[in-house]
């Protein structure tokens, strides 16, 4: 479905992705994870052609999308939906405003059909009751949840999420994971996220890749991570399996 | 040695901003006839340059036109020739002052907003987001704008003469003791409707050249809130000065 080969990327002579091949398969859900400032977001921002490579390819529908113009772009850009890490979202717009924006730009509805459409997406991210508020005075999960909504907003074929759950409490975080599962599943998208939390990676992704050090360290399904040999991820997994191992010891012990 | 390459260094910023400047002016135009036509933003561009400035405009077209009474009285009482004063204060306003010192109020008011606006949408990623929603950024933010700079500037313009002229009035007749009869008859007799025009015409380069400057300034904004706040310290400088070298370039070419 994308594919992503040899892909280079400097910023004033510091590279940050040394050569990044990953595949990402049809209607999966693939997990993409690393350490903080490996290039996760930048490999993101390269799928939806906001950054141009200095090297590599990017193939979407039978074409290289970074030998893309702009205009051509746009039509791709109705394909592939992008949830920015900090969410991006409109500060002179309400929440309503900013989730009715991709549909008042881009869809034939009615402003009665819009309205309709947008508080059934709020309602989903369980934002109803905040619509008329500013970003500005949002927290920031409402404000990740905001983002969510509007990128929903379009159906987008392919959604990329930038650490959709990162900052949210637990309880949210498998509510909006669960979410985007079941919108996966009805509308058949193919869902690349970016996450830190291996236990929800494990959990949730079909597949799972490693940015390490600018590369591709590893991929595969959940289980071949879980026993994977790469020496960062075998440290990522055990950090986070330790962690969790722990956290369920210490609730048995309150118990 | 080293006392020139600053000059020389600053010379090629002018060349390179000169020439991006333009760029993005044309590209900004060229977009007005691309679909949707942004019709309510632009009347909300209107409003809001409008607002935001008329009453300065007013302040400083009321008592440049005062001060202008005074110097020109005291000019012109050398060689007795007081009785033309409702004249030279309507010239100097309608030709030269009404224009610039709308346009710099402009700056100061608007352009400034402008351009710290701007600046913030793109270091937050918004213009991106506008991006990846497949709107084009440069027809959503520059392009109202740019029209409704047009259409204001001149208006507040056409103010400022107004004013400009009770101002001078009010000093020439009731405070300098002119008669009302003669300063209203050698206005009529030395105005003429070209020497209007032509403010009204420089105001129109005015607008849209402050507007194309602070937009270009903000857009092209990086390095977090301090990289804002730098944009719209250039925007301003570049704007204010520029709009004084443009006024004397477009006087002695066609005015
Ligand atoms: N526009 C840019 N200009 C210069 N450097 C950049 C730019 N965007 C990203 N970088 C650099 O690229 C590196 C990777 O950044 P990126 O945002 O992709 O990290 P990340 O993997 O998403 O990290 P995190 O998990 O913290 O979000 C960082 O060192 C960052 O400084
Ligand atoms: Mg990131």
């Amino acid at each position: 479905m994308l594919e992503i080969k040899n892909l280079r990327k400097s910023f004033a002579g510091f590279q940050v992705l040394k050569g990044v091949n990953l595949t990402i398969p049809k209607e999966s859900m693939t997990f993409i994870m690393g350490g903080s400032g490996t290039g996760k977001s930048v490999l993101l921002k390269h799928i939806v052609g906001l950054l141009k490579p200095d090297e590599g390819e990017i193939w979407f529908e039978g074409q290289d999308i970074t030998k893309l113009s702009e205009r051509e772009l746009q039509i791709v850009r109705k394909k592939i939906g992008l949830l920015f890490q900090e969410g991006a979202l409109f500060d002179s717009m309400t929440v309503f405003e900013n989730v009715a924006f991709p549909l008042v730009e881009h869809s034939r509805m009615s402003s009665k059909e819009i309205k309709l459409k947008v508080e059934e997406l709020l309602q989903a991210v369980e934002l109803l009751s905040a619509k008329d508020k500013f970003p500005s005075e949002l927290s920031g999960g409402m404000r990740k949840r905001a983002a969510l909504a509007r990128t929903l907003a379009l159906n987008p074929q392919v959604i990329l999420f930038d650490e959709p759950t990162t900052g949210l409490d637990p309880i949210l975080q498998i509510t909006i994971m669960e979410l985007i599962k079941k919108i996966k599943e009805t509308f058949k998208l193919t869902c690349v996220v970016i996450s830190h939390d291996l236990i929800l990676a494990l959990k949730f992704a079909e597949k799972i890749a490693f940015l390490h050090e600018g590369v591709v360290v590893e991929e595969g399904d959940p289980e071949k991570i879980r026993h994977a040999a790469h020496p960062f991820v075998r440290k990522f997994v055990e950090s986070a399996l330790l962690d969790k191992k722990f956290e369920t010891k210490e609730v048995e012990h309150e118990l | 040695m080293n006392f020139f390459s600053p000059i020389g260094r600053l010379f090629l910023r002018f060349i390179e901003d000169a020439g991006g400047i333009f760029l993005f002016f044309w590209q900004s135009l060229i977009f007005t006839f691309t679909p949707p036509l942004r019709f309510r933003l632009f009347l909300k561009h209107m409003e809001f340059i409008g607002v935001r400035s008329w009453l300065v405009v007013a302040l400083t077209a009321l008592f440049s036109g005062m001060v202008t009474a005074y110097q020109v009285h005291h000019a012109l009482v050398k060689f007795g020739g007081q009785s033309v004063l409702g004249g030279v204060v309507a010239l100097t306003l309608t030709r030269e002052l009404g224009p610039v010192l709308s346009a710099i109020m402009v700056v100061a008011r608007a352009g400034s907003a402008i351009s710290a606006e701007i600046g913030s949408m793109r270091i937050t990623e918004q213009i991106d987001a506008l991006k990846i929603m497949a709107v084009n950024p440069i027809q959503y933010l520059v392009t109202p704008r740019l029209w409704a700079a047009m259409i204001v500037v001149p208006l507040l313009t056409a103010m400022a003469d107004l004013i400009g002229i009770a101002g001078g009035y009010l000093i020439g007749v009731l405070v300098l003791g002119i008669d009302h009869g003669i300063f209203v008859a050698r206005m009529q007799d030395m105005v003429e409707l070209i020497d209007i025009m032509s403010g009204i015409y420089k105001s129109i380069f005015f607008g849209a050249f402050l507007v194309t400057v602070c937009c270009y300034k903000g857009y092209f904004a990086k390095g977090g809130a301090e990289g804002v706040g730098r944009a719209t310290t250039e925007a301003v400088v570049i704007s204010s000065v520029g709009i004084l070298i443009s006024d004397y370039v477009l006087t002695t070419l066609f005015f």
